[in-house]
Parts: structure tokens; C-alpha cells; sequence
């Protein structure tokens, strides 16, 4: 995967990973022309873009729109999938997530992100496991924070 | 040391339950990042926003360089600073205090410093040096929380340059006796293989051990370092395949543990990652693609369930069965899976069908003449991903004989795509074809097109010619071949060529026949000339001949054959053939004048361009004074300036504007007509302007709503329609007769001529494909399921409630029980032709997605759906209807369609259409033996929360229905945003007595014709109304013959099946108004023209044209 966007319906960017080096002013190229693109697509339409000679890959979620960029020969589906399962994760860790947690809370859900998915490459499937690793790291926060 | 900590995290978990709320994860509402988001959201301007942030970040800026910033405000300002750059601020100063609460703080600000710094720089930022000794300390802690953030901090980004200083200790960490490190170890080195591959080399072994470990975690992650390394050389990890195979049926046999299941699919990622990898070692290598075909048929196998995942897996699967070593099992197997994608009516699957489809269909051409008729729908589907992957396919089965008939398609897709990285790539597919099967792919679409093509079609080829590819040496071949070719076609017999193709060969001979050595151009001038002698060329090919011989008049007999020239039309009739040959004449004199005007290779110059016309106010204003009638540019007039890119062929071009830059491949106009439109600039009326364009331009609008408004009485419209029609002779209703005996027998139903069209592609499209001819697949057409699906479903409703009357209502059959049906199988049905099953049950939508690839099995599923759907149904039809709520009761209301159901509660819903909304009732019918408890119903119009483009004013809340009884909820619904269907969304939950919360959700969609109110105006009225609307879309729509006025019946049917108002029809023109409730009108102008109604529909909300004009097809064909 080279980049992960989370932005909302009005087009406001909500979470952003960057798995190859690109300069802030690429960066800013790309979100906007994708933004762009994205909130023209239909409903119904197809989830998948050509896009320069990446592939997008995006789902909306309520009012938030979750979009992935990966290669050519990679697996449009299966990267699908891992957006349900990122939203599957935010969800249960803050419990039926919505779009206000991600925003006040942007820092938990870039740490979820980086527990799931390393250097582009799905790291850990297992739901228990990535909010396991999140939970201690945590729950230590509330410990230091009490002591 | 490590061991108390590592007990104490393994026990917290456990005391507070993951399933409540961690207290962490409640909206921090009172902290300073609050109050600035919340500021945010408050603002109402841009300008707001940034004076804001401004703020926010100076007040960051001071706080992190006070010395007083204790570790935890820091972390909250990186927080803070990490936001402002989200929305695009920079803050730099904050990288380097990111870097510092990394190294200082505690091991939880230090997380936030982390994330800040690998969310602020990037692996070549200087300031990561800086970041090394902090990774370094942190890699040998024994918090295992410190080594696993620099792990993750290293695997996402770290300089190259330093890697050889950490590595020992990530290594080390491969032997670690947690799991979690060892596998962001693994990670990190495949981190380092990608970004200097020499740093690692010496550890393949430990790679090998990472694959063996006993954590299935660590060996997934080492698979991607496998991955890597076997694209690389596959030959040297040959070895290693029977492990691969071994994993993979441990996977799949379901031996992980269920951590690792995803929807009850176990470890996909997994499987995907191991069947590509088998792929790779399998490629041309028969021993080792034998180890794998056992796996890969259990795979398959395995992979049955219907979710999105197990499609990932198949994808997956026929991927690698393709790529290895063929087994004819297997590709059987694969091809019947490719097949259930193409037909899937879910859109994701349909494309990924095609990818596959595209993949596979060089080895195997016959699986793309099986899904023909499927491509062909696709071809014109309405989302331009579909299209492009299908011309994408198309390109791929591209031979000799379908050449011409796929590079139109291609064309036709250049015309409408606005992306430029998808225009180069296309144009550079038609270059490629047309290089491949030889420039005749040109000569026979200009030749089969001739001037029934769009004029953009020839200007984008000769684009293409002008623009040129990669190298020069081959643009100038291909140019020469066209010359060449060129000079011979006019050698022989020019009297036959189609006037396009004529001006095309004008232009490349003008431009480009210097580059042939042995061709004179007096030669060239003197084929030029006999152009010009042919009775039927048409004035404008004239010109475009004059202004290639205005080119190449060089050299003695040049020079008198462009006298001769000269001499015989410079008294013609037609003011522009005039005007070029006085060019020709002056040029041709002035060889360094026309060295001027005229240079060579001009084509890729950028012209300035002065759209204002400026240097023509002088002119405007003495005449102004002079008394003339301000100028009143035609409608379109500044979009034909922006179109009209010229190829330089005139001389205005210099002194001229003409866009260049604004102007697109797609929708050009020709050259001449740009020459011809500027050369008539300064007339005050359009008419002069049209007078010249003869066939060109076609809309005859402009002369009965002009710009003050309706014309009908100073023009009247017989002239509009002898200038425009071809043949005056023939009335309008006689010549749609004759253009519809020539195309069509009138038939009660419009499907078999669709179907005979699209055959009709078919066979164009699929030739050469195959062993089998197209005749004998055009014969044996039927058994496709695509075919069943569209048009057998009157068959299809018939034999299942023939089949369900004995087995479902028992003794006696009531009238009103079997119209209820039938009603119910129809809504099904309605939605079928944009090809997406109701999904309102997930069942329905399952069943569809198996039993595409066989008929029997749709015919069998068909029925039992029904049956399904229609035992529950059956005591509360009847009584449905009567609960309307009492307002809609004396309303007629539309048919009552089933939502959705279960054992316990089934939905169903209908709607009345008010005058100024739709009115949606809802019915749940409760058929459990208990009463649902706390019910309550979410309807929505977008996924889940949102609430877009419907707006629902509910006024009746129900939470309680008792056992077999129904409940109703009625909702007022108007569009927002138009679209073909409208879709609504809903969910209900509800509780039965002792049990759990449930939820059912549905969907259900309305046409936008359900929105559609007639709009009553008079014709003055409507002139106003039509010149203040910009959104504006044409189209030619299907006539519909019969013995009278076809236009007024075509109207009328217009008028009852989608309620628009017909305002006036006046000779073969007619004007029409509706209005989208509420408020929102539409105005459609129609005239007959050669057979056909084009319509011309205006609104001031974007995409109201187009859907209406989708309906209107659909009443159309549907008459």
C-alpha cells in the first residue's frame, strides 16, 4: 500500500499515512486531486480508480470516506477488506465508532493504524491482537497517569 | 525486570474488560485540541480558518520553546501541531521538539513523539539522523512497549545511510521471545530489503527461520520479505515451494487458530499473499506448478462462501491458475469462476471480472466470446471504470478484422474521459493498434464512418499525427506512411472517399508531404486540384484543399496551378472558398510571407490567445458609433472558441486567437469551421454564421428561442428545417418513416432490436476470437444467463407463480392474492435492468450471486425466492393497503413491495405521489406469536448515519407492535441531489420479549420519476426560463412511428409515463416542462431530425438533465 487518506464528505482530511517518501507539496497535490475524484463518484459505482498508475481503493463509511492506494498487481478486494477491518478495529475500540472520534481522538487512530498495518504491508490480522498491543500501551498511560 | 512488566500487561487487560469503554477513548472535550476543533467547525470561511490556525500555531510555537514545557503539554502540542498540518498548515519548528519528545519523554509521551515524527518527516528529512540514538537506546530497553514503538517507528521510515548502526539489534530481536517484537523485527528488516536490499543480504538465512516459526504472525510477515525476493529471482527460492504448498493447505484445512479468521474465513491475508507467491515460482516451471495444483484446487474448493473475502481468495486463485502452468481442470474450474465475476451484479466483482478477464484472455480468447454479450453492456456502462477496464479487455482481443470497430470504441471513450493520465495511456493504445494493424485501421474508420462520424474523430487522429508519440523517428514514419498512403488513395479513385476522410488527406498532405523526398509538391497540388474539380465535394472539403495548396504552392508549376486555382474560384459563390483562393493567390506569390504565416511544424507552437477579441474594440466601437446593433455572441459561441483548437491550418491562426490550452482532445470542431466562425466574428447575427457551417452545426433551436426570447413569429420554422435537413423534399414524418423501414421493423417491444444491435456489435467486436465463427455464436445466443436475466423475466414471473398457485395457496386461488404477486415479482423485476437485485434481503442478493452461471439454476432459485417471499406475504397483503395512514387513503398509491423479511417481522413499502413530495409508507408486519418490543426504524438515504440527499420529516413514531398485526411509518420524502434512483436506506431494530436487540435493514429505491410533477408554463415563460438555466445536456432519442405525428406521440408518451407537461408543439419542434419536487424545473426541447427526437434539455440543478433524459429512454424503449 503507498497511502492511506481518511477524509470526510465535505472533502476535510481526516487521517493520513504515507507509506512512500513524497514531498508535502506532492502530498498535498495528491489529497486534493483523490478528494476530488472520490467525492464525485456515485454511490453505486465501482469502488476501485485508476488513478495515474496506482489503483484506488476506497469505501464510505457514514460520513467518512476511507481510501487506499495500492499497485497495479495487488488485490483490490482483499485491500477492501483491510479498511472493514480498520474501521472494524475503531469501532470496537471506541466503541460503534463515528466520524467525531476520529477527529478528537486522530492520535489513537493513527496509533490502531500503525499497529495494524506496518510499512504498507498488513502487519496483524487478528482483531484481539492489534487492540491487545493497543490496550497496554494504554492502559500504562492510565497507570502513569494515576501514579 | 522486563518479566514484571510483561505480567503486569498481560493481567491489565483482563481487570478492565476490553469490551468497555476504555477510559481514554472518550471525546477529550475539554482539552485545548478540543477547543480548537471545535473553533473550527464553528468558522464559516476559509480566511477564518487560517487566521485561526495562525494563531494556534504561534501559541504552540512560543509554548514548545519555553523551557518550562514539562513532557506531557508537549505531547499535547504535538498533538495539537500534528492537527494544524492535517489541515495543511505547516509547522515546522515543531519536527525537531517531535524528535526530542521522542528521546525524553516518558514512554508515553514518547509514543506521541514517535507518531509525530513519522508523520511530520520522511526518510530523507536531515532530521532523522537526529532520531537514531533514541531508536538505538529504545531498541535495547527492556520495556518492551519502547523496543516495539522504535520497531515501529524504524519499519515506516528510516534514514538508509544509518541502517548498518541498528541492524545488529533488530536482528537480535528475530530470536526475542515475544512474538509481537519478532514480527516487527521481521517487518523492519523487509522495511530495509526494500530500501537498500546489499544492507541485508547476509541474513537470508534468518529470513528462513522467521518463515519457520512457530508464530503464525511472524511467518506472515516474513512472507512479504519472500514475496519481494522471489519477484526478484524466482529460480533461487524454488525449494521452498512444497513449504509454501504445505502452509497454504494448513491454512486452508483450518489448522491457524480462530485469532487469525476473518468473517470466518481463516487467515486470508495469508492465503492471498502464499498464492502469490506460488504464482511466481509456478510461471513457466510444469514440475513445481504440479506441487501446487492440489492446493490450489482446494482453494477454489474451499472458497464458496459469498463475502467479499472469499471473492479476494478466488480472485487470487484464478490469478495464479493462469499464470502457472496450465492444468485443464483447473482453468475449467478458474474460467467458471471469472464467470460468476463478470456476471455478478455487484460492481466491485464486475470489474474485477474484467481485470481478470483481461488477464486471462490472451491464452484464452474463447472465455472473452463466452461473456460477449456481457462486455457489451459493459461498454456502455455508466461508470467509466467499467467502460476502461472493458476497452482495456477489448485491446487485449484486438485482431485484423475487429480492429476498426474496437479503436472507434476507444475513440468514442477519448471523447468523454477527462483524465489526462487516461487519455494518454488510450491514445497511446489506438497509436499502438494503429501501428499494429497498419495505418489502413485509420483509412477504414474514415472510409466505413465517412461523414456520418463526429468531426472530433478526425481531429483527434490528427492530433495524434501532429503531437506524435515517443520517439521522432517514428512519428515521421508514420507521417510519411499516411502521405504515402494518401497520395495513392487520391491516385486511384479520390470520387469515392467520404468527405471527412478527403479533408483528413488535405490536411496530412498540406502538413506533412514535404517529408517524402520523391514527391513534388506540384505533384501533390495537382491531385490536390482534381479534389477540387469533383462535382460532389462539398465546399468546406474545398477549403481545407485550399489551404493544404496554400501550404505547398513552392516551385514554378506549383505556383501556376495555384493561379489556375485562383483564376477559377475567385469569383465563386461562397464567400469563404473566395477568401482562400485569395490567399492561395497571395501567398503563393510571397514565399517568405507564406514562410511566416505558415511555418512548418507549427502544429505544437502554444498560441497566445486573446479571447476577448480586444484587438477588435477599436473596430466595434466606430461601428458602434456608426449606429450598428451591439453584438450579440450565439449561445455557444465562447465554447466553439475554446474548442476549436486548430491545427494551424489558416493563416488567421497568427493573428487569431484560438485556444490551445484550454482545449481538449474530445469535442473539437473542425478547422474550418474555427477559420469560418472567426472570419464571421464581427457579423451582428448568427444566421451569416450558421449560412456557412452547412451540415455542421445542427441546432436549429437558436431560431425559435432566441436570445429575447420565442422567434416562431419572425422565423418561420419551415427554413429552419430546409437549411438544416438534408433533404427538404420529404417531410419530416416521412422521412422518420423511411429511416425507421430502413432500420427497424416497428415491433411492440424495443428489446430484440436492442439485442440485435448489440449481437450486431458482438459480432464485430468478437470476430476472429476463437475457432467458432460468429455466426454459429450468434445462433446459439441464447443460453447466455445475461439474456435471461434482461428479458426472460416475463417467463420467468409466469412459470413461478404457475409453479407456487398448488403449492402455496392450497385450495382456492384468490384474484387479489395472485395480482399481489405478480405486483410483487414485477417490483423485483423493475429494478433489474440497471442490474442491481434489490438488495434488500442479503439472501436474495446471495442467491443471485451463485446461480448466475447456469439457467436452470436461476429458474429454480427464481420461484423459491418467491415462494419465500410470498408465503409470509399472504395474510397481510390483503390488508395492507388499508392501513394506509388516512391522509394517503383516498391517494392511489403505488404497488406495495416487499423490503425485507425474517421469522419474526416482514417490511414492505409503497409510495403516493403528492404535488409536492413523494409520500413513503412503510409497513411492518409483525407474524412472531409475541409483540416486538422498543422498535424503532432508521430510514436514511446514504450508508448508515448520513442523511444526504433525502430530507425525512418522520411523524410517527412506533415502538410496540402486537403479535400479527402491522405497523406503519410514513414518510415525506423530496430529492436534494437528483440521480436515476434514488436510494433509501434503512434499519429496523426491535426486541422481542425475552430475547436480544435485532436489527433487519433494507433498502429500497425509488425512480426519480416518482419524483417528477408536471410544470405548467406558457411559451413566453419558457423562452425566459430556458436562456437563465445553464445546466444543459443533448441527446438523440428514439421516435416513436405511427401513422400520425410521430412527434406528438412520442410527447404524449413522454407525458404520461414520466407526467411532463408538453407546453406547445410547433411544426417538427416541441417544448416540454417538468419539475423535480420540489421546485426544481427542467425544460426539454425536442425537434424531429432524420428519424430520430433530439432533445435539448435544460435545468439549473446539475444531473436533473441527464437522469431525465436516462427515464426518457427508458419510457421510450419501453413503449
Amino acid at each position: 500500500m503507498q497511502f492511506m487518506l481518511l477524509f470526510s464528505r465535505q472533502g476535510k482530511l481526516r487521517l493520513q499515512k504515507w507509506y512512500v517518501p513524497l514531498s508535502d507539496k506532492e502530498k498535498k497535490k495528491i489529497t486534493r486531486e483523490l478528494v476530488q475524484t472520490v467525492l464525485a463518484r456515485k454511490p453505486k459505482m465501482c469502488s476501485f480508480l485508476e488513478w495515474r498508475d496506482l489503483k484506488i481503493v476506497y469505501k464510505r463509511y457514514a460520513s467518512l470516506y476511507f481510501c487506499c492506494a495500492i499497485e497495479d498487481q495487488d488485490n483490490e478486494l482483499i485491500t477492501l477488506e483491510i479498511i472493514h477491518r480498520y474501521v472494524e478495529l475503531l469501532d470496537k475500540y471506541f466503541g460503534s465508532v463515528c466520524e467525531l472520534d476520529i477527529i478528537f481522538n486522530f492520535e489513537k487512530a493513527y496509533f490502531i493504524l500503525d499497529e495494524f498495518l506496518l510499512g504498507g504491508e498488513a502487519q496483524e490480522t487478528s482483531k484481539k491482537n492489534v487492540l491487545k498491543a493497543i490496550e497496554q500501551a494504554d492502559l500504562l498511560q492510565e497507570v502513569s497517569h494515576v501514579g | 525486570m522486563s518479566d514484571v512488566v510483561e505480567k503486569t500487561l498481560t493481567a491489565l487487560p483482563s481487570l478492565l474488560s476490553l469490551d468497555s469503554q476504555p477510559g481514554s477513548a472518550k471525546l477529550s472535550s475539554t482539552s485545548k485540541l478540543g477547543n480548537l476543533i471545535r473553533g473550527i467547525t464553528e468558522l464559516t470561511s476559509k480566511h477564518e480558518e487560517e487566521k485561526l490556525i495562525q494563531r494556534e500555531l504561534t501559541s504552540i510555537k512560543d509554548q514548545v520553546s519555553s523551557p518550562n514545557t514539562s513532557m506531557r503539554q508537549m505531547k499535547e502540542l504535538m498533538v495539537r501541531a500534528i492537527y494544524c498540518e492535517m489541515l495543511g498548515y505547516e509547522a515546522s519548528f515543531s519536527y525537531i521538539h517531535a524528535i526530542k519528545l521522542a528521546q525524553q519523554g516518558s514512554v508515553l509521551d514518547k509514543r506521541v513523539g514517535y507518531l509525530a515524527v513519522s508523520l511530520f518527516l520522511n526518510e530523507s528529512h536531515e532530521l532523522l539522523l537526529l532520531l537514531v540514538n533514541t531508536v538505538l537506546k529504545d531498541l535495547q530497553s527492556t520495556n518492551l512497549i519502547e523496543v516495539c514503538m522504535a520497531l515501529t517507528v524504524v519499519s515506516q521510515m528510516f534514514p538508509k545511510d544509518m541502517i548498518p548502526a541498528i541492524l545488529p539489534l533488530v536482528e537480535d530481536k528475530l530470536n526475542h521471545p515475544k512474538e509481537i517484537i519478532r514480527r516487527k523485527a521481521v517487518l523492519a528488516l523487509y522495511k530495509f530489503y526494500l530500501i537498500a536490499p546489499n544492507q541485508v543480504q547476509h541474513i537470508h538465512n534468518k529470513f528462513r527461520k522467521a518463515l519457520c516459526d512457530k508464530d503464525p504472525g511472524v511467518m506472515t510477515a516474513s512472507l512479504h520479505i519472500y514475496l519481494q525476493l522471489i519477484k526478484e529471482n524466482s529460480e533461487g527460492y524454488k525449494d521452498l515451494t512444497a513449504s509454501f504448498v504445505t502452509i497454504l493447505k494448513q491454512v486452508v484445512g483450518g489448522k491457524l487458530p480462530m485469532d487469525f479468521n476473518y468473517h470466518s474465513v481463516p487467515a486470508p491475508w495469508l492465503q492471498i499473499q502464499l498464492l502469490r507467491i506460488l504464482s511466481l515460482l509456478g510461471k513457466n516451471d510444469q514440475s513445481t506448478s504440479e506441487i501446487m495444483y492440489e492446493v490450489l484446487d482446494e482453494s477454489l474448493r474451499r472458497a464458496e462462501m459469498n463475502h467479499n473475502i472469499t471473492y479476494a481468495i478466488l480472485y487470487e486463485c484464478v490469478k495464479c491458475i493462469y499464470t502457472i502452468q496450465p492444468k485443464s481442470e483447473l482453468l475449467e474450474k478458474a474460467a467458471k469462476c471469472i464467470g460468476n465475476f463478470v456476471l455478478s451484479p455487484k460492481i466491485n466483482l464486475k470489474y474485477l471480472g474484467l481485470k481478470a478477464l483481461t488477464y486471462v484472455v490472451q491464452q484464452d480468447p474463447k472465455l472473452a466470446l463466452q461473456h460477449q454479450m456481457t462486455i457489451i453492456e459493459c461498454l456502455d456502462h455508466p461508470d467509466l471504470i467499467i467502460k476502461r477496464e472493458t476497452l482495456e479487455l477489448l485491446f487485449r482481443i484486438t485482431n485484423g478484422q475487429n480492429v476498426t470497430v474496437i479503436v472507434e470504441k476507444m475513440l468514442d471513450f477519448l471523447r468523454i474521459s477527462k483524465d489526462d493520465y487516461t487519455t494518454i495511456d488510450l491514445v497511446g493504445k489506438v497509436a499502438e493498434l494503429a501501428e499494429k494493424y497498419p495505418f489502413e485501421t485509420m483509412n477504414t474508420v474514415f472510409s466505413l464512418g465517412g461523414d456520418m462520424m463526429q468531426p472530433d474523430i478526425p481531429n483527434s487522429f490528427l492530433k495524434l499525427l501532429s503531437e506524435g508519440f515517443d520517439s521522432d523517428e517514428e512519428d515521421r514514419k508514420l507521417r510519411l506512411f499516411a502521405v504515402d498512403s494518401y497520395v495513392s488513395l487520391l491516385q486511384s479513385e479520390p470520387n469515392k472517399l467520404p468527405q471527412r476522410f478527403l479533408q483528413v488527406i488535405s490536411w496530412v498532405l498540406g502538413e506533412y508531404s514535404h517529408l517524402s523526398a520523391e514527391l513534388e509538391p506540384a505533384t501533390v497540388m495537382t491531385l490536390l486540384s482534381k479534389l477540387l474539380d469533383l462535382k460532389h465535394t462539398s465546399s468546406e472539403t474545398k477549403s481545407w484543399v485550399l489551404m493544404a495548396m496554400t501550404k505547398l504552392c513552392e516551385g514554378g508549376v506549383a505556383i501556376s496551378v495555384a493561379q489556375d486555382i485562383y483564376e477559377t474560384h475567385s469569383s465563386s459563390m461562397d464567400t469563404v472558398l473566395r477568401q482562400r483562393a485569395q490567399e492561395l493567390q497571395h501567398l503563393s506569390q510571397d514565399s517568405e510571407l507564406r514562410g511566416r504565416v505558415l511555418p512548418r511544424d507549427a502544429g505544437l507552437m502554444p498560441l497566445e490567445v486573446d479571447s476577448s477579441l480586444s484587438f477588435l474594440d477599436g473596430f466595434v466601437s466606430e461601428a458602434l458609433a456608426a449606429g450598428a446593433a451591439p453584438y450579440k455572441p450565439p449561445h455557444q459561441r465562447q465554447e466553439e472558441l475554446a474548442q476549436a483548437k486548430a491545427l494551424s491550418l489558416e493563416p488567421y491562426s497568427l493573428s487569431l486567437p484560438i485556444s490551445m490550452s484550454s482545449c481538449s482532445i474530445a469535442d473539437r470542431q473542425s478547422p474550418t469551421l474555427m477559420s469560418m466562425s472567426s472570419g464571421l466574428s464581427g457579423d451582428s447575427t448568427d444566421l451569416s454564421h450558421k449560412g456557412g457551417s452547412t451540415t455542421l452545426k445542427l441546432d436549429g433551436v437558436k431560431r425559435v428561442w432566441g436570445r429575447e426570447g420565442y422567434l416562431a413569429q419572425r422565423e418561420p420554422v419551415e427554413e429552419t428545417a430546409q437549411v438544416e435537413v438534408p433533404s427538404p423534399l420529404r417531410s419530416p414524418s416521412q422521412q422518420a418513416e423511411a429511416d425507421s423501414t430502413q432500420s427497424q421493423t416497428p415491433t411492440p417491444t424495443v428489446t430484440p432490436e436492442l439485442e440485435q444491435d448489440k449481437q450486431q456489435l458482438a459480432s464485430s467486436l468478437f470476430v476472429g476470437l476463437g475457432s467458432q465463427s460468429s455466426v454459429c455464436l450468434m445462433g446459439k445466443s441464447d443460453p447466455t444467463p445475461q439474456r435471461f436475466r434482461r428479458k426472460a423475466q416475463g417467463r420467468a414471473s409466469s412459470s413461478g407463480a404457475s409453479e407456487k398457485t398448488p403449492t402455496s395457496l392450497g385450495s382456492t386461488p384468490s384474484p387479489v392474492d395472485n395480482l399481489l404477486c405478480n405486483s410483487l415479482l414485477d417490483s423485483n423485476l423493475v429494478s433489474e435492468p440497471t442490474n442491481q437485485t434489490p438488495q434488500a434481503s442479503q439472501s436474495l442478493d446471495t442467491t443471485n450471486g451463485n446461480c448466475h452461471e447456469e439457467l436452470t439454476d436461476v429458474k429454480e432459485n427464481n420461484p423459491s425466492l418467491i415462494h419465500n417471499n410470498e408465503e409470509p406475504d399472504k395474510p397481510k397483503d390483503l390488508c395492507l393497503s388499508s392501513h394506509l395512514p388516512t391522509e394517503l387513503s383516498g391517494l392511489s398509491h403505488s404497488e406495495i413491495t416487499p423490503l425485507c423479511s425474517n421469522q419474526s417481522v416482514n417490511l414492505s413499502a409503497c409510495h403516493v405521489q403528492k404535488e409536492d413530495s413523494l409520500q413513503l409508507v412503510i409497513f411492518i408486519f409483525n407474524s412472531s406469536d409475541s409483540a416486538l418490543q422498543q422498535m424503532q426504524l432508521q430510514v436514511d438515504s446514504g450508508e448508515l448515519k448520513v442523511n444526504y440527499c433525502l430530507s425525512l420529516i418522520t411523524d410517527s413514531p412506533v415502538e410496540e407492535v402486537r403479535s400479527h398485526s402491522v405497523a406503519v411509518c410514513h414518510y415525506s420524502v423530496t430529492v436534494k441531489r437528483p440521480s436515476v434512483h434514488v436510494e433509501v436506506l434503512g434499519m429496523l431494530s426491535y426486541q422481542l420479549p425475552g430475547g436480544t436487540p435485532q436489527t433487519i435493514q433494507f433498502s429500497h429505491k425509488l425512480p426519480l420519476t416518482t419524483f417528477i410533477r408536471p410544470l405548467t408554463l406558457s411559451t413566453e415563460e419558457y423562452g425566459s426560463m430556458w436562456l437563465a438555466f445553464s445546466q444543459d445536456t443533448k441527446q438523440n432519442l428514439t421516435l416513436i412511428n405511427d401513422d400520425q405525428d410521430p412527434l406528438t406521440t412520442t410527447l404524449n408518451v413522454l407525458k404520461k409515463k414520466l407526467q411532463l407537461h408538453v407546453v406547445e408543439i410547433i411544426g417538427v419542434e416541441g417544448i416540454v416542462a417538468c419539475q423535480l419536487v420540489q421546485d426544481q424545473p427542467c425544460l426539454m426541447h425536442c425537434r424531429v431530425h432524420a428519424g430520430t427526437l433530439a432533445v435539448w434539455l435544460r435545468s439549473p440543478v446539475p444531473d436533473l438533465p441527464d437522469c431525465l433524459l436516462y427515464h426518457c429512454q427508458r419510457a421510450l424503449q419501453e413503449h
